[in-house]
């Protein structure tokens, strides 16, 4: 078989370990560093230095770098304000807008498989007297658009609802989402952080009125990330952080202009390689998926595969549990559902959601694949994952059981 | 997770992984865990006729250290009497294979697989332990 002779003669052997992690961070791009140089030793200047040169050209780069982000989401580069990046987006968005409206409109919604910040965010509000509904989703992972119209009434301020989850990769219906909520005059906002530079965003054809943006989810540095804010109805909204005034004075605060730079820098990337991109990844992770199917039987896809970012692929491999199954595979960076991997010891909230049992969610593996992905990786990576799994389900007295016909769910298990 | 030679060890090359025959009148077995909570471990024993262990065998549902737990309960247990191999503690486990607090239940589990199977042999062979059970 294939899979056995490669693995005898490590014919697919790359630069070791291997990177499948990329919705976890990415490397910042070669092409962006080298723009944001410059910025810490020459142009150093503080951009809202009014008098000289040094604040100038720090401004004039940050500027452009604005509009470089602007024109990745369809935005006017008067609506975008920089910030740490998207966990304090969403701080603002979030906050920021219920705090403002709360006494006319006191009403939120979200959804159970939103990043923490979103999801603590709103508990945070509800000690002040927000009313938050946290929508459930479909097994494939996407909203139940009736569910949603049901929920929102005349008190609902704000909708917010991530364009592309981090965990399965699976993409909401914006545009339909957006229409919605422009019916019901609320406001939508998205945590875009794992979509932008993915999937195409317009965020006048979606009717966003609010989007995260990260930097180091698109291959600019961390530290740095950025909100839209609609201008046109104007959104809005209470600053979280007071001081000069800057930014709109939705966020005070000297911006550090090397990191705008490479944010900024990303996005145009982005926004001239995206189709080729997505191209590629989907090429890749299809292949991923197909040699770990042909090599493995009982393999579960967590989300809908459809709409679904290109480089996301989310698996279950039952019978054999996902920390044991890392520690196999240790030469990929990958990571996984279970809860041996989390600090809390529980497992995925964002599985527990989509409906996939427990023992389930103890097994899954998510690969993220990206720019620097390359053919080599994903064949070694397939044997690898085909190897490690077989050798895991020889340890595993469920697998014995399964092989045996015994029905697992039938067995009453000892607590302990 | 930054784990210890030792348990590296027992994960890369576990000890006694298989299955006994589960009727055979000298094997005893013990399941325990959930699958649920992440974490399965079978221990099995075969027990000669001058009461002592001659030979164990694991398999195990979970993480590295459980998977390490096990295979070193197997280890420890084999040459020993039953009796014996009932005092092994967790705490001895977790602490040949230094696992990080967060991990100690492994341990446990693998205290309780071992408990499990010797309670299994006994029922099956009439057999009442030296020392009157806790619990019973």
């Amino acid at each position: 078989m294939k899979i056995d002779t490669a693995l005898k003669t490590g014919a697919n052997k790359p630069h070791l370990p291997i990177y499948l992690d990329y919705q976890a961070t990415t490397p910042t791009d070669p092409r962006v560093v080298e723009k944001m140089l410059p910025y810490f030793t020459e142009k150093f200047g503080n951009p809202h230095s009014r008098n000289h040169e040094y604040g100038w050209e720090a401004e004039e780069a940050v500027e452009i770098a604005r509009a470089q982000v602007a024109s990745i989401i369809g935005a006017d580069p008067r609506e975008v304000i920089f910030t740490s990046g998207a966990t304090e987006s969403n701080n603002i968005a979030i906050k920021g807008v219920m705090r403002f409206h709360k006494d006319r409109r006191s009403h939120m919604i979200t959804v159970v498989t939103e990043h923490k910040c979103v999801l603590e965010s709103a508990r945070h509000l509800e000690m002040e007297g927000v009313e938050v509904t946290f929508l459930p989703v479909r097994q494939n992972g996407l909203v139940d658009l009736d569910a949603l119209r049901r929920a929102i009434t005349d008190r609902t301020a704000l909708v917010s609802v991530m364009a592309v989850n981090n965990e399965i990769g699976v993409i909401q219906p914006l545009k339909e989402i957006g229409a919605l909520c422009r019916e019901k005059s609320a406001y939508f906002h998205t945590d875009a952080a794992q979509a932008v530079g993915k999937i195409a965003i317009d965020v006048n054809a979606m009717n966003i009125d609010l989007l995260s943006v990260s930097g180091h989810k698109i291959y600019g540095p961390k530290g740095i990330g950025a909100l839209y804010v609609r201008r046109k109805p104007r959104v809005r909204l209470e600053a979280l952080i007071h001081g000069g005034g800057q930014e709109r004075g939705f966020r005070s605060g000297t911006l550090p202009t090397p990191l705008c730079v490479g944010l900024g820098e990303a996005c145009a990337i982005a926004e001239r390689e995206m189709g080729a991109e997505a191209e590629r990844l989907r090429f890749l992770r299809d292949r991923l998926l197909k040699g770990i199917e042909d090599g493995l039987p009982e393999v579960y896809v967590n989300g809908d595969l459809e709409s679904r970012i290109p480089g996301n692929l989310n698996v279950s491999f039952a019978y054999v549990e996902g920390e044991g199954l890392m520690m196999g595979i240790k030469s990929l960076s990958v990571s996984s559902g279970s809860a041996c991997t989390s600090a809390s010891l529980e497992p995925s909230y964002v599985l527990r959601a989509l409906g996939v049992e427990e023992e389930l969610a103890h097994t899954s593996i998510r690969f993220g694949l990206g720019r620097f992905t390359t053919e080599q990786d994903i064949d070694y990576a397939i044997e690898q994952v085909v190897s490690a799994v077989r050798r895991l389900r020889e340890l595993s007295p469920l697998w014995e059981m399964a092989q045996e016909g015994i029905d697992i769910k039938s067995i009453q298990w000892a607590e302990h | 997770m930054a784990y210890s030679k030792e348990l590296l060890e027992h994960y890369e090359n576990p000890r006694n992984v298989g299955a006994l025959d589960k009727t055979d009148a000298s094997v005893g077995t013990g399941l325990v865990g959930a699958p649920a909570c992440g974490d399965v471990m079978k221990l099995q024993i075969r027990v000669g006729k001058d009461g002592l262990i001659e030979d164990a065998k694991f398999k195990t549902f979970g993480c590295g250290s459980a998977i390490a737990s096990s295979s070193l309960a197997t280890e420890w247990i084999k040459g020993k009497s039953i009796d014996e191999a009932e005092t092994i503690k967790n705490t001895q486990i977790a602490q040949h294979l230094s696992l990080p607090p967060v991990k100690i239940h492994c341990s446990v589990l693998a205290e309780d697989a071992i408990k499990a199977a010797i309670r299994d042999y006994r029922e099956k062979n009439g057999v009442a332990p030296k020392k009157a059970e806790a619990a019973e």
